[in-house]
């Protein structure tokens, strides 16, 4: 079968989005199944945000920000791991396999390791397959 | 202008039905005492199986539109529901979600955590109470030698009405308070200019926190989260503030804080407050800044005191919610 697995990431502008433009700059490859959207600070992931990516299609979400007590704005990273740790329980409990949420921190400076970590993501979501989320959410005797 | 001083004007045809309900929203409309009279002074109930001997057919037989207001409680949990949900969205000028099923599925949503197959094993086959060696199941059509009996098919999902029908307002609560039926009521039969289509009307736009008279500060750091029972309530302090998981800050304002005012949490029965789809999201956000911790094995401590944050937080609210059902 052919699947591709689509990754939304969230990344912040401080740390991890200048990782991930390291990455480029350095001409790292790595697959090309990530969908990076730049936000200023992974404090400001909303917890919708997250679903909504699972919603519409997402087969897994990749957070990524500062590294505890490098956050630009001093504590939007703990904030993010909390909600994170929250999202975690709530999603295992739903049936949606954790491994589809991950959450790291990238430095500025780690372009390598955030090649890596799409390079594992993308062959985790190749393991679990497409998500069932979105096809879940079309039922059949609507309207 | 009070609702019985209107006598001239043409009397409104309303209508009231349950889908999958406990009863309760209908009983809310019982609710409102002496104003009842004033109700039925303005308005007929053409239909209203709570109280009146009525079949669907006659409901059928109505010319389409002739319906002024219709308010629909209770999801839809089967093809009886979702067949008088299109009956009535042909009949009616105004559909009304009435109530937190019809509004995000309700209590009867938390079906959504379940299949129909797992429903029904409970059901027929595990529950204490069963006897049922031969596993009968009920089927939606079965052939007697005197035809055929059609019972309504069970759907695997509950849904809101607006995933069956086009809705035009919403009035939240489990049930809706009556003082604010009253209101929608009085601003439908005065003919007052009506909210865009679509408006959660009946309730505020704000949350419940913004009406709570609970002794709030902004210090909210929470080392473990407590059930009511666990702790000794001090009836003043926020309920969050004690480690007490209040759906306050998710939750849309209007009913008056009844929970909190007689010392319960809110449980979240009137929805995400306005611009807020997911009220269990915006729990967690709220959530995840109060947990008080930052190393990832302390914070896992204290979410464990969360026993099951999926079912507290989209209590009244999982069909309608972005995930809309547990994976099966």
């Amino acid at each position: 079968m052919n699947f591709r697995p689509t990754i939304v990431a969230f990344l912040c502008n401080w740390c991890a989005y200048t990782g991930a433009d390291l990455a480029g700059t350095s001409r790292l490859k790595y697959a090309p199944n990530i969908r990076i959207i730049r936000i200023m600070c992974s404090g400001r992931i909303d917890p919708t945000f997250v679903l909504k990516a699972f919603q519409q299609g997402a087969d897994g979400v990749l957070i990524c920000g500062c590294h505890p007590g490098d956050c630009h704005y001093q504590e939007g990273n703990y904030k993010c791991l909390r909600r994170f740790k929250l999202l975690q329980k709530y999603i295992a409990q739903m049936g949606i396999e954790k491994e589809r949420l991950q959450l790291e921190w990238i430095s500025a400076s780690e372009g390598k390791q955030f090649s890596e970590l799409v390079n594992n993501m993308t062959k985790t979501m190749l393991t679990l397959g497409p998500s069932k989320i979105k096809s879940s959410l079309e039922v059949e005797y609507i309207k | 202008m009070p609702l019985d001083t209107i006598t001239s004007k043409p009397k409104l045809k309303l209508a009231i039905y349950w889908g999958a309900a406990c009863g309760g929203c209908c009983v809310s409309v019982l609710d409102t005492h002496e104003k009842l009279l004033d109700i039925v002074a303005a308005a007929d109930p053409v239909f209203w199986p709570i109280a009146m001997d009525i079949k669907y057919k006659d409901v059928e037989d109505m010319p389409d539109q002739s319906i002024d207001l219709t308010l629909f409680n209770g999801a839809v949990r089967n093809s009886e529901n979702k067949r008088m949900a299109q009956v009535l969205r042909k009949k009616s000028k105004i559909l009304v979600a009435y109530g937190a099923c019809a509004y995000m599925g309700g209590i009867p949503g938390l079906a959504n955590f379940f299949t129909k197959e797992e429903i029904f094993r409970r059901a027929y086959e595990e529950s204490e109470s069963t006897l049922n060696p031969e596993k009968i199941r009920p089927v939606p059509e079965y052939e007697v030698p005197e035809g055929k009996l059609e019972i309504p098919v069970f759907f695997n999902d509950v849904l809101p009405l607006n995933k069956v029908v086009d809705v035009d307002y919403y009035i939240p609560g489990c049930p809706p308070q009556s003082e604010r039926l009253i209101e929608v009521f009085t601003a439908i039969v005065t003919g007052a200019a009506l909210p865009p289509k679509g408006s959660v009307v009946g309730a505020l736009e704000k949350t419940n926190c913004d009406e709570c008279k609970r002794k709030k500060t902004d210090n909210k750091k929470v080392k473990k989260f407590y059930r009511l029972w666990e702790i000794q309530d001090d009836k003043e302090t926020c309920f969050l503030e004690q480690g007490v998981i209040c759906m306050g800050p998710a939750t849309r304002g209007g009913c008056g804080v009844r929970c909190v005012e007689g010392n319960s949490p809110c449980r979240g029965c009137y929805g995400p407050p306005a611009a807020c789809s997911d009220p269990g999201a915006k729990m967690m956000s709220a959530i995840g800044t109060m947990i008080d911790a930052d190393k990832p094995e302390e914070i896992d401590e204290i979410i464990e005191s969360i026993v099951d944050p999926a079912g507290l937080f989209y209590r009244f609210s999982l069909p309608g919610s972005i995930l809309g059902r547990k994976l099966s």
